[in-house]
């Protein structure tokens, strides 16, 4: 699906060693397996099962979902940044496809 | 009519035989809550206090309910949270999501939005990296349910 549109907010820049909030959004549908179509077949999985947020490389947060996580699943999480670099945000999906997103971040 | 004993006999049973089902399935969603928090705590019973838990009272909308969770915690190299589990105990499957944090995390705290199939309690449990364990519950009450029909 090409409509799986990552966003993430986070500050341009911050102090060293301060602590600052990211927030992240992915439009998708969630599917959580227990719903039934029209014809009253259950519509099958799928979900985004684990999302990741590396800073320059080193894994910082990671959460792992279930099918009660909402669709477009928004997360909101901390960083201590003690050096300027790039985080990797990253979801994975139940087939398998992987979504990601990157942005830098400057330290004064 | 007349009713005989051998109906009266079979009508009872087939009464004790429903009013015995029931509970059981009630029960069900009870104890995967229970286990689900006994596989995470690996066997340790958790304590109140230190995390808790940011819920609405009422939910709308159970398909999009915010939720945010917060642990008391230095959060240093050799004092974190590892890991905070979120459960609903009403639901289908009471697993919701599991955050993991690390010493980088600053401040373990966490937001995200939830689905909830009916007025239930939600239960967050972290778990330090000394392997302590801490519990908090909520109940948060549905209007409409977030399960799809």
């Amino acid at each position: 699906m090409a409509d799986n549109k990552p966003r993430v907010k986070v500050p341009k820049k911050a102090a060293k060693g301060e602590v600052i909030a990211i927030k992240t959004l992915i439009s998708h549908p969630m599917e959580s397996g227990q719903r039934k179509d029209k014809a009253g077949n259950l519509v099958p999985r799928q979900i985004i099962n684990k999302f990741t947020c590396e800073f320059n490389g080193q894994v910082v947060f990671t959460c792992d979902m279930d099918p009660a996580v909402s669709a477009n699943p928004y997360l909101e999480f901390n960083v201590r940044v003690d050096e300027p670099g790039t985080f990797k945000f990253t979801w994975v999906d139940d087939d398998g496809s992987i979504y990601e997103a990157v942005n830098s971040i400057a330290v004064e | 009519m007349t009713i005989t004993r051998r109906q009266m006999l079979g009508a009872t049973a087939g009464a004790a035989v429903t009013l015995a089902f029931l509970p059981r399935l009630a029960l069900a969603a009870a104890q995967s809550t229970d286990e689900a928090i006994m596989a995470f705590t690996k066997g340790a019973t958790p304590t109140e206090g230190t995390v808790s838990l940011d819920t609405p009272e009422i939910a709308e909308n159970g398909n999009t309910v915010p939720v945010g969770v917060s642990v008391d915690s230095p959060m240093t190299a050799d004092n974190y949270v590892e890991s905070v589990l979120i459960l609903a105990d009403g639901n289908p499957n009471p697993a919701v999501a599991t955050f993991h944090f690390t010493a980088l995390s600053g401040v373990a705290e966490a937001k995200t939005r939830i689905r909830l199939a009916k007025t239930q309690n939600v239960i967050a449990v972290a778990r330090m990296n000394d392997g302590s364990v801490f519990i908090d519950r909520k109940e948060v009450k549905v209007t409409i349910g977030g399960c799809g029909g």
